[in-house]
């Protein structure tokens, strides 16, 4: 069985290493300093279970799993965390409080045998949770072939669904995220971005013009040109959340 | 509970002094009427004392009770009334010690209506004086106790600003203590020795208490120590401190945080190497001290820096009443926090205005 350990602390990364010892079976096959290696560790090694910190460099745990088409079992250890420790119960995901002994070690180790497979769906909903936190609704990661991309919510022009992915589209072009848009709506600051279509949702600070468009419906058009469908009732939430 | 106007001296001679005088008008007057000099000796000295205890009685009655300001004519009613009981007695005892003058009698009888406008008007103006004294003693005692609520939630602040424990560096420090003490027992040891003397310093209670900034230098080192520790080669700390530095006095724990929070910026916002310089110099009277992280211009924010800068500002305000002590410059690569410690003496003068 394959394990990587993903923690910015290379001493966290030892006492793991340290714990493994006595599971011949579970081999490391790499240890990861940040989100973004570990990404790419992930991708090469398919791992059967990462050790996985929170709070690290540029990227936070959560958002690395997004980025992940594939998501290996995960036992997240940190040491302090309001917001993801809040997440984990919500889900009943077992987590590592540091620091932690090799006895509640080794139960989080029985826990991930027992339902290996199972945890898949856990994970999905634990980063629903969390990608709701204050830090990680102000900007989303994507990944561009084998870059990953840190977006600040506000250089977001506006967001449009396309199928089972959502097309951020920014000053640089636009990217995929798989998420939906019912996420965004939800997390991204409703003052900011308003749903003005249902396969859309706009920056109301990109607005430059409102204008009507066939018979009932209206366009918004952005400072950098481009054009966001708007239905009627997009178009009530819009004035409101404008004031005009 | 206001103290009387009578317990001061100078007040005391002043009450004094009217009365001798009310007495000698009233004397001369009733000479000028026509009594002889001993009924009028007889007549001013009882009207006068009766008149003095009356006013020392309506002085201590507002004393315990301080009317509402609609409720003044409640005043005027009991000066009314204490006047009506005023005449009756003072006739009373008039007649009884100068009633065998000649046209006595008739004179203190045609005499009432002046006698009642008289004693109205001063124990009205004893009434209104007062009122006037006990309100502004009021007034007195709220302002000392709003003041003294300020000063101790200014000190309950300093200390909680203080206080912040940063649980997620407590923490990971336990757990990079936890992994040594298998690998590397010595250097846990040394860990746990430099955590604990670094968490005393931070729980320390003197809360305005002004240290020399070599001092803030070395718990500054303990920190360093401690975070190498746990972040190992991409945590590279460097120092540019000017000798006249090293004895000016600093607000204890002031640049700590600032360091905390390049620390946590540099290391969570970038990856690799992470150069944390700070740099201190004496100029213009002050302790300009510079704290420099590196920044990446694409990043946002990671939660919870700014906390640390907050509080830095908020303890500068408090204690020497100035806004302009705190710099941030962001530039494409760097992240620079300036900022500048006046002398220890503006400290002071600043907490006896605020006081004064």
């Amino acid at each position: 069985m394959k394990i990587i350990i993903v923690d910015d602390e290379p001493l966290a990364r030892s006492i793991i290493r340290e714990y493994l010892q006595k599971y011949p079976e579970l081999e490391i096959v790499q240890e990861c300093s940040d989100g973004f290696e570990g990404v790419k560790a992930i991708q090469q090694h398919q791992p059967d279970l990462i050790f996985l910190d929170i709070q690290m460099p540029k990227i936070n745990g959560f958002e690395m799993l997004e980025l992940l088409d594939e998501r290996p079992a995960v036992i997240f250890t940190t040491a302090f965390d309001e917001y993801a420790i809040r997440a984990f119960e919500a889900h009943a995901i077992d987590y590592l409080l540091k620091p932690f002994n090799q006895e509640r070690f080794d139960k989080a180790i029985q826990k991930w045998r027992d339902q290996a497979g199972g945890a898949q769906k856990n994970t999905n909903e634990l980063l629903e949770t969390a990608s709701q936190s204050p830090s990680q609704s102000q900007r989303v990661v994507v990944k561009t072939g084998s870059k990953i991309k840190i977006i600040p919510a506000q250089d977001i022009f506006f967001l449009e669904a396309a199928d089972d992915y959502v097309k951020v589209h920014t000053q640089e072009g636009s990217f995929l995220k798989n998420k939906t848009m019912n996420h965004f709506e939800k997390t991204l600051d409703p003052q900011q971005f308003v749903r003005s279509h249902r396969s859309y949702i706009v920056n109301v600070q990109q607005i430059t013009r409102i204008d009507p468009y066939e018979k009932d419906n209206h366009i918004a058009i952005l400072k950098s040109g481009g054009r966001v469908p708007v239905s009627r009732n997009g178009y009530a939430k819009l004035r409101a959340v404008l004031g005009l | 509970m206001a103290s009387s106007p009578l317990s001061q001296t100078r007040f005391r001679i002043i009450f004094g002094i009217s009365w001798v005088i009310v007495l000698a008008d009233l004397v001369l007057m009733l000479k000028w009427f026509g009594q002889p000099w001993e009924a009028s000796l007889i007549d001013s000295s009882i009207s006068t004392i009766t008149l003095v205890l009356l006013s020392l009685l309506i002085m201590n009655t507002l004393r315990f009770y301080t009317p509402r300001r609609e409720r003044y004519v409640n005043i005027l009613a009991w000066c009314l009334f204490l006047m009506g009981i005023w005449l009756a007695f003072s006739h009373w005892l008039l007649i009884l010690a100068a009633g065998h003058f000649e046209g006595y009698r008739q004179f203190l009888k045609s005499s009432m209506p002046v006698r009642g406008s008289i004693g109205l008007l001063i124990l009205g103006c004893i009434a209104l004086i007062s009122v006037v004294w006990f309100n502004s003693e009021e007034q007195k005692q709220t302002d000392q106790r709003k003041t003294d609520a300020e000063k101790l939630s200014k000190e309950a602040e300093l200390f909680k600003l203080r206080q912040q424990l940063q649980p997620h560096f407590l923490f990971n420090s336990l757990n990079s203590i936890n992994a040594l003490i298998s690998i590397k027992p010595d250097e846990a040891r040394k860990m746990v020795q430099q955590l604990s003397d670094f968490l005393r310093g931070t729980m320390r209670k003197e809360e305005n208490l002004f240290i020399r900034f070599s001092d803030e230098l070395e718990y500054l080192k303990l920190y360093l120590e401690i975070e190498k520790v746990r972040f190992g080669y991409r945590l590279k700390p460097q120092m540019d401190i000017a000798e006249e530095a090293l004895s000016w006095k600093i607000p204890a724990l002031l640049v700590q945080p600032l360091m905390e929070n390049a620390i946590k910026f540099g290391l969570y916002g970038t990856t690799g190497e992470v150069t944390i310089l700070l740099r201190a110099r004496v100029i213009d009277k002050h302790l300009v001290v510079a704290v420099m992280n590196p920044f990446d211009a694409d990043m946002q924010m990671p939660e919870g820096t700014g906390f640390g800068l907050n509080s830095v500002k908020r303890r500068l305000y408090l204690l020497f009443a100035r806004n302009d002590l705190v710099e941030i410059n962001k530039e494409k690569n760097s992240f620079v926090v300036v900022i500048r410690i006046p002398a220890v003496e503006e400290a002071i003068e600043a907490s006896r205005a605020a006081t004064a």
